[in-house]
């Protein structure tokens, strides 16, 4: 029994002459982790502005079971939402972001946000602007934990971050946050970042998504072949579904061809999530490529 | 069927959810944030305060020199009637720069992202801001008044004791009581007839992309130039003239110009209710409202 978290049909959006959002269908279930991955441009955030009642679009989509552009501060009960960069106010002290939580959010547990915060650094006397930009994303982080929302959204999360605590950030996801309850949406560049801890993937190119599918089914699915050039003809006619040179070699990744098989024809290995990445997109690009 | 329940029955009727106070918080916020809110007025009562009181210690002398009453109440009244004045002015000065600020900055810097984040529909962060200039900043101004005048009244009955004389005279050229309520009463009337003015300055802080304070006067300046270069008018420019200076004729009865308003006597309340400006005035700044919750809405940040 999966109940769909998000839903969205024929989800389109126009700036201009520009089509960010080329009629997307998308179905997210309670439950996963989905990151929605593709190059600069490709409508990712404005897909999310969408999901987030932030941006007004053409198309059905539901979110937790609401319009997201009607019902916007209805929905925020359920779904929390970290934006690309640090957008928490400058100006705002530690102890006033919690208390004005706390006042308008009736999912927000102060002592939970408190006690997140103090296995960190930040005081609670301070002002973000004081905060290093590290310390600000364990703020927002904290608060967003310690909300018992149906759906996290996050968009490039770590931007910018130092390694250190990117790691963290996704460490305390995984570890304090996510029940199997929960559904996350994330956004990222940094694709061998979330690599391990996505449940599902969808790459999104020019407005529209063009490749989706579980990581169960990425493990099985997909193998990479290191081929020796005289085996190259016998692997090509397999059909794979992209092929690189590296040092004189080629590499050929194949969708759903029999392990065996493959292995008769060089080393066979699992590719990475970006590997897979790079290969649909420049299939997208056309032949010429 | 499953696909439906859970989600059905977790649906809220709209409106606060018990134990949250959207709007009550958003204020304080507006607050925390804004703190030249209490510390402009708070810096102007302590300045005037200072000067009242040097002018206090001259206050004896000048009521010896003066010859006749009329005189010595002037000298009176001018010593006394600064202090609010001054403050009054200053949260209006405040009161503009908070309107055209209000929805930009939010979105210059993207927290907007982080307020919208939080379930706080933009009706209630539109008129928690709308809150202060129409409401925190006149009634700071009116405590504050008070206080300060209160302050510098006793002070001055002690300096007229001190040399000889008696502190009724104050009291007598200034009836306290009454003057508070004309206090109350030239904020409000003032706070109503300028809500168009806060009005189309929200309105402009929610739609200007850069620049605010200059597509809030400018334009208005523009229309006024133009009428007069092309049909050697002025009824645009009488217009604003009026909503700026329009709440003192409306609202009060002065019989000779500079007069001080001190005294019941000189409000006419009723004139000012049936002025249609002031209704024309707030149905205005009620659809500058409107405009500016839709785009706030609809903006992204900048």
């Amino acid at each position: 029994m999966t109940t769909p978290c998000i839903e969205a049909r024929g989800l389109r959006k126009v700036y201009g002459s520009t089509v960010a959002l080329d009629g997307i269908d998308l179905r997210v279930d309670e439950g996963r982790i989905v990151g929605l991955i593709g190059p600069n441009g490709a409508g990712k955030t404005t897909a999310l502005n969408a999901i987030l009642g932030l941006t007004p679009y053409q198309g059905d989509l539901r979110v937790v079971g609401r319009d997201p552009w009607t019902e916007r501060d209805a929905l925020m009960r359920d779904v929390a939402f970290i934006a690309d960069v640090a957008v928490l106010p400058r100006w705002i002290r530690v102890s006033q972001l919690l208390q004005y939580v706390a006042g308008v959010h009736p999912h927000f547990d102060r002592a939970k946000a408190e006690a997140f915060l103090a296995r960190t650094s930040v005081k609670r006397n301070s002002k973000v602007r004081e905060l290093s930009k590290g310390m600000v994303t364990q703020l927002h982080l904290a608060i967003v934990m310690a909300i018992d929302a149906r759906l996290l959204v996050l968009d490039e999360p770590t931007l910018g971050l130092d390694i250190l605590v990117r790691k963290q950030f996704y460490d305390s996801l995984l570890n304090d946050y996510f029940d199997r309850s929960r559904t996350i949406l994330v956004t990222t560049h940094q694709i061998e970042e979330v690599q391990d801890v996505l449940t599902d993937v969808k790459f999104i190119d020019r407005g529209r998504i063009v490749f989706e599918c579980n990581m169960e089914d990425f493990e099985t699915r997909y193998y990479e072949v290191v081929v020796n050039p005289d085996n190259a003809a016998a692997a090509r006619a397999l059909g794979p579904i992209y092929e690189r040179q590296v040092f004189g070699r080629s590499i050929l990744l194949f969708d759903s061809v029999d392990r065996q098989q493959l292995a008769a024809l060089g080393e066979v290995r699992k590719p990475s999530l970006a590997d897979l990445f790079v290969a649909v997109m420049s299939k997208g690009q056309g032949v010429n490529a | 069927m499953s696909s439906e329940s859970p989600v059905e029955s977790q649906r809220i009727a709209p409106g606060p959810v018990p134990g949250t106070r959207p709007m009550y918080w958003s204020v304080w916020r507006e607050i925390w944030e804004n703190r030249s809110v209490y510390i402009a007025p708070l810096v102007v009562s302590g300045v005037v305060f200072f000067a009242s009181c040097v002018s206090t210690l001259t206050l004896p002398h000048r009521l010896k020199s003066a010859t006749d009453a009329a005189k010595q109440q002037h000298s009176i009244i001018a010593t006394y009637s600064v202090a609010p004045s001054a403050i009054m002015f200053t949260t209006l000065i405040v009161a503009v720069f908070f309107c055209l600020d209000a929805l930009y900055g939010e979105r210059r810097d993207r927290s907007i992202l982080f307020w919208k984040s939080l379930p706080v529909s933009d009706r209630t962060t539109v008129l928690a801001k709308a809150f202060i200039p129409f409401v925190v900043l006149p009634l700071a101004a009116f405590l504050l008044s008070i206080v300060t005048q209160r302050i510098l009244i006793v002070l001055g009955s002690g300096i007229l004791m001190a040399n000889g004389m008696s502190p009724e005279r104050l009291h007598a050229d200034l009836p306290l009581f009454q003057e508070a309520i004309v206090m109350f009463y030239g904020l409000t009337v003032h706070v109503l007839w300028f809500a168009p003015i806060y009005g189309w300055l929200f309105l402009v802080s929610a739609w200007a992309r850069r620049t605010p304070i200059l597509w809030a006067f400018l334009p208005p300046f523009a229309i006024a130039l133009i009428e007069w270069i092309l049909f050697n008018t002025a009824f645009f420019a009488s217009m604003l003239r009026y909503r700026v200076m329009g709440a003192m004729s409306e609202a009060f009865v002065v019989q000779k110009k500079g007069e001080a308003i001190i005294r019941l006597s000189q409000l006419d309340p009723a004139r000012f209710l049936a002025a249609p400006g002031l209704w024309v005035g707030l149905l205005f700044a009620a659809a500058c409202l409107f405009g500016a919750i839709r785009l706030r809405r609809l903006r992204e940040p900048i």
